[in-house]
């Protein structure tokens, strides 16, 4: 899941300042799940902005709506109509969610309202924390389904560091050392033996450098 | 001589197992609270959504009191605490927008304590009027003219 955060309610009305009718628009799946931009979020939002704007005396309408999920042309079409009443759209969804509808109404301005965080999980109530890093080239097979690329602080992929103290990362110490993790699954399922195997550096060429990744699938292309 | 005054419009989300019944106990007890204040009857404070606060301050409201049980206390065990943390959270907000977070508070009573809730009523009322009026009311029903001798 998608793990998002909202900007702050000075920082937003900074940005939609200059237009007059703004659609607030929600999306109502990873976004929703972490509390960030779901239908909920886009009622607080929207009173916070509308309490804001008149505060600072701006005449700003801001319209309410979230739609099933926003990267996803077939239902930003049920946005159609909201869009093209409103000068300009804020969206709630994740980076993805805001540049899909960017891309299908070229005339319309479309700006972020939340800053995209990373790809977690909830861990506990009220707590979200990242689990996959999208390096491209999936290496949990080898770790016990624990990712070190995401949660040892230095991506090592060949034991731990030597500066964990009991059980803690040395670069962030309310964080638990991946390394430990690593072991103790790889014990409680047998397959300590996997730490031996010396791992050669990653392939990296899988990742985001060198610009967009795109993924093509022939036996889906009409 | 004629003076303009400002008269908050205060809402009250008050609990139906503490301050709403303390509030019962005060007009038993004739004690008086400040008209400004208008109360309104909820289950429990943790029933309470953000939404319900932002939108009090959208709709005009100068100030929100949020009166739930004395913390161990609620009738739901930890509904107090949950709205505790809400009103928290709505401050921020509310800070963010650029609104003063002294117009959103949370206490904490039981049935008994009538005096306490009016006493909070009335330093509620006062914390407010020195604020001044919220930007979101309407300026016609904010000033009421008054006669002063």
């Amino acid at each position: 899941m998608i793990v998002a955060e909202r900007k702050k309610i000075n920082d937003i009305l900074d940005i939609v300042k200059d237009h007059k009718k703004i659609l607030v628009l929600g999306c109502g799946t990873c976004v929703t799940v972490c509390l960030a931009g779901g239908e909920r979020e886009v009622s607080i939002i929207s009173s916070a902005l509308r309490i804001a704007s008149r505060i600072a005396g701006l005449p700003l309408a801001f319209e309410e709506l979230t739609i099933e999920r926003q990267c996803d042309n077939i239902f930003i079409e049920m946005a159609a109509d909201a869009i093209k009443r409103n000068d300009a759209v804020l969206s709630l969804g994740c980076g993805a969610g805001v540049q899909a509808i960017a891309e299908r109404y070229p005339d319309k301005p479309v700006y972020a309202g939340l800053d995209t965080s990373f790809l977690g999980i909830l861990e506990e109530r009220g707590m979200w924390a990242e689990k996959c890093a999208q390096c491209g080239d999936c290496l949990l097979a080898e770790y016990g389904g624990i990712c070190p690329v995401t949660r040892c602080a230095k991506s090592l992929l060949n034991g731990p560091c030597g500066g964990s103290r009991e059980d803690r990362c040395e670069v962030r110490p309310d964080l638990p050392c991946a390394w430990q993790l690593i072991y103790k699954r790889l014990k409680d399922i047998g397959q300590l033996d996997r730490l031996k195997k010396i791992n050669p550096p990653k392939n990296w060429n899988k990742n985001l450098d060198g610009g967009c990744r795109i993924l093509i699938r022939e036996d889906h292309r009409i | 001589m004629r003076i303009n005054t400002f008269e908050p419009k205060i809402i009250a989300f008050c609990c139906h197992y503490c301050a709403f019944a303390a509030a019962d106990l005060a007009g038993t007890m004739r004690l008086q609270y400040p008209p400004n204040i208008r109360i309104i009857r909820t289950p429990c404070t943790g029933r309470l959504e953000t939404e319900y606060y932002m939108r009090a301050f959208e709709k005009g409201a100068d100030g929100v009191l949020v009166a739930g049980c004395l913390e161990g206390g609620c009738h739901f065990i930890d509904g107090n605490l949950y709205a505790r943390r809400r009103v928290n959270a709505v401050k921020e907000i509310l800070k963010e927008s650029g609104l003063e977070p002294e117009r959103l508070r949370m206490v904490n009573l039981s049935a008994a304590m009538a005096k306490p809730l009016v006493d909070i009523m009335i330093d509620m009322v006062n914390t407010i009027k020195e604020l001044g009026p919220g930007p979101l009311a309407s300026k016609k029903k904010q000033i009421k003219s008054e006669i002063i001798k």
